[in-house]
Formats: structure tokens, C-alpha cells, sequence
């Protein structure tokens, strides 16, 4: 023992070890560290199944796989990857985590609520994991009735008790953030001051409330009627398929703004940070927000064009849905102006937000396509489509969610990454998923229908290199994870504000201590505020210590 | 905020009472042909005044801060969002007919 | 005992805004069971305009007398939760007590009324499914009326029977002397929620229960 030995700083990550630490903790961030795990468990799941489908459709016939199997697959994929890893990836990750610590707060209005809905996603995971052992559901991810509900010999009651219970979790998360937002804000920290990356996962949160308990209640009416045979979408009673549809689009359309809300939420983040610039037009961004999660809500019915839904309910919802693009479109606008005359680096973070805004924007587009009734009459349940969400979900949120883990990484753990290795990686993965999806839009165009496992000969190619693309992205996938553990142990300690970054999380120690400040921070600049970096960001007022 | 307003019992036995009338007259009504949807519509209205007594009195919401409001009514458009344009497909299905017929 | 101190949980800064914020989060919930319940009127109402004559007489075949006490039961039910929320915030632990079993009385009155009603229909075959049995023509959407008969009054049941067991914890913590003027938070929200689940039952009633009987 000698002097010279410095005092090992206490934080949230030390402070206390052992399972039932984890598994009892009420710390936010400890919390999200546990969704973390587990929605990267979920993605590998997810993975897995793509891995089958894209090996199946190397070749036109059905040769890996039985119909009623690949039927599963399918549907094992987008339910795990949607329920499972999408939907909460980075509101229960990186909002559990950043948002106390980006309004100046000790921890979320309500811990115990948080820990709740962590351990609600994991039994429904459970319920789900089970389900998938026990020989999987066929009827794809959504559920249509009749097949859903009388004819499927899978096991459906259980799997959408598992997504109705999951669901809980969203609901809980949603409501613990907005009266977080509201009620625990630090003094000084307005909402105009707030990151937009808060506004955004506030705009989520009205999703997950408004809209979670709509998909609850329709998977439950699914289950009764497989239980008890209530007849509420029995054709023969006169029951109406159209009905469930509807049911369960109100909320599933919205939850795909759910999923990239919050990576919006990120990219305002990492395209400040690295122009060095203020965003452009911060009213705008953050209106944009609550636009898209308003008229995300309105527009369901595009997905039921060709389902026999009358032909002027199909008009009404296009002309929505042609107008929910203008808010995001806003956004890809002002980012860009935000880029314009910055002073840009590119550190992996960045290279994952600049992929961002050229696949956002293609996926948005190819959005725009299908909102238009005539369009989408002929390349409905095609390739087309798969393109088009696997653009806003994998080239567009899975890459905010890399990019955001990786400029938060020292922020959540005091090490910094290894940088080469990294920007390696997003520019593998950038490369992987456009070969893996950009031929999709031609197969859909050229009529190749989603959901088949066998298809024409003519289609061999484009759906080989597809395959080949997938398999890059895999690679792409894995190196993160095997050098992020890595940097644990192995990578040079982080400081407090690495990337000399603008924002309440980087004015206090990297890890954080259990209560984020040592003193509550008082606010005196505005978001972003990356012109005049030697004016400080927040004053501490002496009175106002953290602890009575 | 919810600056804790005591009621007075006086007011809160108005309310049942006035809720307890109400229920009368809606089961009354029931029998009473009012011609085409009208017993549907007046079946419905009495039903949302009584929620409104039991939201803005029992609930206090009479008393709390706009924030409260904004919760409340944005709780019940979504479900007018819900039930309304929705309802617009199975209410418009015969209007228009394919190309060509 | 006598008043608790005004303790609040660590992450906020003070009573009145940790109260805010539980406030709050109730409503937020309840915005949720809306939606919820919401799902099913939506379903009801799909029918209902495609199925007029059907519902109609089907919904003839539910007690219209036990339907209305039970909604009277619940009125007076809430009518009693107000009053224990009121003597809460005056500290007044005996008469949250009181207020509080009178609820609970009442609310096990409906669910008795109500699984007596399920009886009878279980008795008169009007359970969907297999055994099910109606008289006429309309026996399809009659199906289909009762299926949300029992889907929506069940689902009111269930959030009945949670209600009834957030009172009892309530009486159980008031008793301890959890509560006093300065904080009864739990007994305001656990009032919101029992004065929602009375006005579902405020919309159920018409709904199932009047449909055609001004038709004779």
C-alpha cells in the first residue's frame, strides 16, 4: 500500500456489485444497461431467422425450408425484431440512460415504474422464446384474422401474449418519460432548451400511450376468440377480417414512427456534435416531432389499399399519408443545413448519422411511393415494400441506434472505443445493407411477392446478391460487439466530455456518479450552442445541492 | 399541478344525486321511440354528461391545472381519432365501385 | 397517528412536485385504459352499423333492471371513493376507513349482480361458442353482440376486481397510519382510477344494454 494509489471514484457502475444489484436496481442507468443485453440478445434472435430466410431464397425453389416452415420464419423474424428490438431499442437504451441526465434530474420521475418494464419485457420475451421452441407462428408478424384467430395450428395465443405483455413495458416506459419531461426539468432548462433528442423521445412517448394499448386490446380479442371462440372477427358469423386490420394498424402504423423517432432523436445529436454547429431551425425540429407523431396516427389505412377498406377511406388516408412526409422531410432539410458550412469530422458516430440522412431520405421517398393508392395497388405485398421499411428501420434506426451507443459509449462506461475499427465497421455495414436491400426494390417492382419462399428463376440473381449483402452486413454487425466488450478492459479511459460535446450529460463525470450530478446543475445556455464553447453551460447554485 | 381543493360534500351529494337521475332518465328513455337513430344519439349524450359530472367534479378535474386538461381531452380524441376514421371504411364501402362497373 | 412528515422519494426535489408528478402519471394512465377499453367500442360500433336488427335483439335478451342498479351500485360507489379522497385530505383516517369499505361493499355488490348475469346467460345458452342458441334469423350477429357482451362487461370485471384490491391495500396502509393531510397521494389516484372504471360501465350500459327497446 502506498500514497501515491489515487481514490477510486465512486459512480453507478461500481457503487455496488452482485446480481441482485442488477437486478433490483432503480437506477436508470443500470436499467438501461439491462435493456441493452437484452435487446441485443433479441437482435441476434431476429438475425438468426433473416440469416435462414436470406439463405432459403438464394435459389427459386424451396429447398432449405418447407413452406409452413419459412411461413414461421418470416414471422418469428419480424416479430422478434419489432416487439423485441425495434421498438424499445433506443427509448429503454439510450433514453433510460441520457434523458435524467439531458434535463439535469437525479434519476426518472418513476424508478420503480422502470424496473417494472424492464422485467415485463423479459417475460414477455419469455412468452415469446417459448412460443418460438415450441414450433414458432405462422401467420406473419401481423396477426391477420381469420388465419390468426381460428385456422392457425401455431401458437399464437401464446405469442401475443407475450407481445401484449412487452407491450406494457412501452406503455410504462412512455409514461415515465413525458412526466419526467414535465415535471423534473433542472431550473433553466425550459423546453426550448431542451435536446432534441428529449423532444423527440417525448413525441415517441405520446405514441407508446396513445397507441400501445390499442395493439393490447386487439391481441387480447385475438386470444379470447382462439380460447373461448368468441366471434368477433368470425367470417362465418359475419365477422369482418377488416376489422382486426384496422384494430391492429392504428397502432402498429404509429409504432413504426415509434421506431425512428428516437433515432431522429440521436441524428440531432450526432449532426451538432460533429459540425460543431448550432441546429438549424431548432423550432422546426422539435415541432416536426409532435407533427410525426400526430399525423403518424392518422394514416393507418394505407396499409389496407387493396384490402376491400371503401375506396374513400383509401383516398382520405393517402392524402394523410402524403402529408406525415412533410415533418420528417423538415428534419432531413435542417440537418442538412446544419451540416452546410460546419466544421465536420468523421468519427464513427458521424459516419453512421451521414448514412442516416441518405437512407432515411430514400426510405422516406420510397414511403411516398407507396402512399400513393394507384403505386401501391401494384407493388402491395412486394419486395417493394420490405425495401422501403427495411430502408427506415435497418439503413435508418438500427444505424442511429449504432451511431448513438457509440458517441454515448464513454458517456455509459469511462472508455472510449477503438475509433479505426469502428468507422470500419459502419462503413461495412452501410455498404452490407445496401446490397442486401437495394436490389429488393427492383424484385419488388418487378413483381416478386414478400412472404413466398419459392419464386420465379428470373429473380435468382437480384436475390442472390441480396443474400451476399446480408451476409456482409452480418459481419458488420458482429465487429461492434466483439470490440465494444473489448474496449471495457482494453481501451483508454474516457474523460468527462470527450468529444467536447454540448449538453448536460457531458458536464458530469464519465461513468456518472448514481445521481448524475453532484450538485443540480442550474441551465444558462441554449441547446447547442457550439459557437461560443468557452461560455459555460450551466451555473451551480451552492444552495441547490443535490441531496437535502 | 393539482392545488389539493377540497370539496365541499354538499357538492359531491349534488353530483350523485344529479347522476343518479340521469341513469333513471337514460333507462326511461330507452322505451320511448324517438324515431331513426335519435334513441342511440340521446342514449350517448346522457352517458357523456354523466362522465363529464364524474371527470370534472368526483375527479376534481374542475379545479386542475390546464396541463390536467390537456392530458384528459387528449386521451378522448385519440379514441374520437380512433372511432371516427375508422369508421369512415365500413360507412363508405358501397359509395364508390371498381373501374369499369 | 398523527401527521406523517412530508418525506419524498429521492429523485425529486420536494413533496408538491412529486405529488405533480404521480398525479400526472395517473392521468397518463388512464389515457392508456381509454384507448384500451376504446379498441372494443370501435369493434362494437363496426357492428353495430352493419348489424343493427341483430344487436338490437340481442341486447333485448339482458336484464335492463339488473343492468340499471348496477349502474346506480356504481354510482353510489364513486360517490363513496370521492368521500374517502375528501377525508384524506383532511386527515381524516377513520372516515377513509369507512369510505373506503362502503366501496369496497359496493363494488362487490356489482360484481355480484354481474356474475349473476353471466350465470343466467351461461343458463339461457347465450355464451358464444359452440353451445350458443338464438331464435331467428339474426343468430349470426346476436353471436357476435354477445361476444362483446361478454368481452367488454369481462374486461370492466377484471379492472372491477383490481380496483377492489387497491382499496383493500389502501385500507390496510390507512389503518397503519400511512396517510394524513399532508400526504394521501395514493388514495386521489387510486379514486381516479375507480372513477374510471365507473364511466366505462357509464358507456357500457346504454350500449348493451338499451339498444332496442324502444323498438318493443
Amino acid at each position: 500500500m502506498n500514497d501515491s494509489v489515487p481514490e477510486r471514484r465512486v459512480h453507478y457502475l461500481n457503487v455496488s456489485y452482485g446480481l441482485k444489484s442488477w437486478l433490483l436496481t432503480t437506477d436508470h442507468k443500470r436499467i438501461a444497461w439491462l435493456y441493452l443485453v437484452s435487446v441485443t440478445f433479441f437482435f441476434f434472435i431476429g438475425g438468426l431467422f433473416a440469416t435462414l430466410i436470406r439463405i432459403e431464397l438464394l435459389t427459386p425453389q424451396g429447398d432449405l425450408v418447407q413452406a409452413e416452415t419459412y411461413n414461421k420464419l418470416f414471422t418469428m423474424h419480424g416479430v422478434t425484431m419489432i416487439f423485441f428490438f425495434l421498438i424499445p431499442s433506443i427509448p429503454a437504451v439510450l433514453g433510460n440512460f441520457l434523458i435524467p441526465l439531458m434535463i439535469g434530474a437525479r434519476d426518472l420521475a418513476f424508478p420503480r415504474l422502470n424496473l417494472a418494464s424492464w422485467y415485463l419485457y423479459i417475460i414477455g420475451g419469455l412468452f415469446t422464446l417459448v412460443a418460438a421452441a415450441a414450433g414458432g407462428v405462422d401467420t406473419g408478424w401481423t396477426f391477420y384474422t381469420p388465419y390468426s384467430s381460428i385456422y392457425s395450428n401455431t401458437h399464437v395465443a401464446l405469442t401475443v401474449v407475450g407481445i401484449f405483455v412487452t407491450g406494457f413495458s412501452s406503455i410504462l416506459t412512455g409514461l415515465n418519460f413525458v412526466v419526467t419531461v414535465h415535471t423534473m426539468r433542472a431550473p433553466g432548462m425550459g423546453w426550448f432548451r431542451l435536446p432534441l433528442f428529449v423532444w423527440s423521445h417525448y413525441a415517441t412517448s405520446i405514441i407508446f400511450i396513445l397507441g400501445t394499448p390499442v395493439i393490447a386490446i386487439t391481441l387480447t380479442l385475438v386470444a379470447l376468440e382462439r380460447l373461448f371462440r368468441l366471434g368477433i372477427f368470425n367470417p362465418e358469423l359475419g365477422g369482418d377480417p377488416l376489422l382486426f386490420q384496422h384494430l391492429f394498424w392504428f397502432y402498429s402504423h404509429p409504432a413504426v414512427y415509434i421506431m425512428i423517432l428516437p433515432a431522429m432523436g440521436v441524428i440531432s445529436e450526432l449532426i451538432t456534435c460533429f459540425s460543431r454547429k448550432r441546429i438549424f431551425g431548432y423550432g422546426f425540429v422539435a415541432f416536426s416531432s409532435l407533427a410525426i407523431a400526430v399525423l403518424g396516427f392518422l394514416v393507418w389505412g394505407h396499409h389496407m389499399f387493396v384490402s376491400g377498406q371503401s375506396v374513400y377511406a383509401g383516398l382520405i388516408f393517402s392524402v394523410l399519408s402524403m402529408l406525415v412526409a412533410i415533418p420528417s422531410a423538415i428534419k432531413v432539410f435542417n440537418w442538412t443545413a446544419t451540416l452546410y458550412k460546419g466544421s465536420i469530422s468523421y468519427d464513427a458516430p458521424m459516419l453512421y448519422a451521414l448514412g442516416f440522412i441518405g437512407l432515411f431520405t430514400i426510405g422516406g421517398l420510397t414511403g411516398l411511393f407507396l402512399a400513393a393508392l394507384g403505386v401501391d395497388v401494384h407493388v402491395h405485398d412486394t419486395y417493394f415494400v420490405i425495401a422501403h421499411f427495411h430502408y427506415i428501420m435497418v439503413g435508418s434506426s438500427v444505424m442511429a441506434y449504432l451511431g448513438g451507443i457509440h458517441f454515448w459509449w464513454p458517456k455509459m462506461t469511462g472508455r472510449r472505443y477503438p475509433e479505426v475499427l469502428a468507422r470500419l465497421a459502419a462503413l461495412i455495414i452501410f455498404l452490407g445493407f445496401n446490397l442486401t436491400f437495394f436490389p429488393q426494390f427492383v424484385l419488388g417492382y418487378l413483381g416478386m411477392p414478400r412472404r413466398y419462399h419459392v419464386y420465379p428463376p428470373e429473380f435468382q440473381v437480384l436475390n442472390v446478391l441480396s443474400t451476399a449483402g446480408a451476409s456482409i452486413l452480418a459481419v458488420g454487425y458482429v465487429l461492434p460487439l466483439i470490440y465494444l466488450i473489448w474496449s471495457l478492459r482494453y481501451s483508454p479511459v474516457a474523460g468527462m466530455n470527450p468529444w467536447k460535446a454540448r449538453g448536460l450529460e457531458w458536464q458530469t463525470p464519465s461513468p456518472p456518479p448514481t445521481d448524475n450530478f453532484e450538485v443540480t446543475p442550474v441551465v444558462v445556455q441554449e441547446a447547442y450552442a457550439y459557437d461560443v464553447l468557452d461560455e459555460p453551460e450551466v451555473i451551480y447554485a451552492p444552495e441547490k445541492a443535490a441531496h437535502v | 399541478m393539482n392545488i389539493p381543493h377540497v370539496v365541499s360534500i354538499k357538492l359531491y351529494a349534488a353530483i350523485f344525486a344529479a347522476l343518479l337521475l340521469l341513469t333513471l332518465s337514460t333507462t326511461g328513455m330507452a322505451f320511448v321511440d324517438l324515431g331513426g337513430d335519435l334513441n342511440a344519439l340521446v342514449a350517448v349524450a346522457i352517458a357523456i354528461v354523466k362522465a363529464l359530472l364524474v371527470i370534472l367534479f368526483f375527479m376534481h378535474v374542475r379545479y386542475s391545472s390546464r396541463l390536467t386538461w390537456v392530458f384528459v381531452g387528449a386521451g378522448f380524441f385519440w379514441l374520437l381519432i380512433l372511432l371516427t376514421l375508422t369508421m369512415t371504411d365500413p360507412l363508405a364501402r358501397g359509395w364508390l365501385s371498381p373501374v369499369g362497373q | 397517528m398523527s401527521d406523517t412528515p412530508a418525506i419524498h422519494a429521492h429523485q425529486f426535489d420536494d413533496p408538491v412536485q412529486q405529488h405533480e408528478a404521480s398525479w400526472l402519471g395517473m392521468w397518463v394512465f388512464l389515457a392508456t385504459e381509454v384507448m384500451f377499453f376504446g379498441g372494443m367500442f370501435l369493434g362494437y360500433m363496426f357492428y353495430r352499423s352493419a348489424y343493427p336488427q341483430g344487436f338490437a335483439s340481442a341486447s333485448d335478451r339482458l336484464d335492463i333492471w339488473l343492468g340499471t342498479i348496477n349502474t346506480a351500485v356504481l354510482i353510489c360507489s364513486s360517490f363513496t371513493m370521492a368521500l374517502a379522497v375528501r377525508a384524506g385530505q383532511i386527515g381524516q383516517n377513520r372516515l377513509v376507513m369507512i369510505f373506503l369499505c362502503l366501496t369496497i361493499v359496493l363494488g362487490t355488490l356489482f360484481l355480484g349482480i354481474k356474475f349473476t348475469e353471466y350465470y343466467q346467460k351461461f343458463e339461457e345458452r347465450l355464451v358464444p361458442g359452440n353451445d350458443f342458441r338464438f331464435e331467428g334469423a339474426l343468430v349470426s350477429s346476436a353471436e357476435i353482440f354477445f361476444s362483446f357482451y361478454f368481452a367488454m362487461t369481462g374486461m370492466h370485471a377484471v379492472h372491477m376486481i383490481i380496483g377492489v384490491s387497491l382499496l383493500t391495500a389502501l385500507i390496510v396502509k390507512t389503518s397503519r397510519g400511512r396517510f394524513s393531510a399532508t400526504y394521501n397521494t395514493p388514495i386521489e389516484l387510486v379514486g381516479l382510477y375507480w372513477h374510471f372504471v365507473d364511466i366505462v360501465w357509464i358507456f357500457l350500459f346504454p350500449l348493451l344494454y338499451l339498444v332496442g327497446r324502444h323498438l318493443g
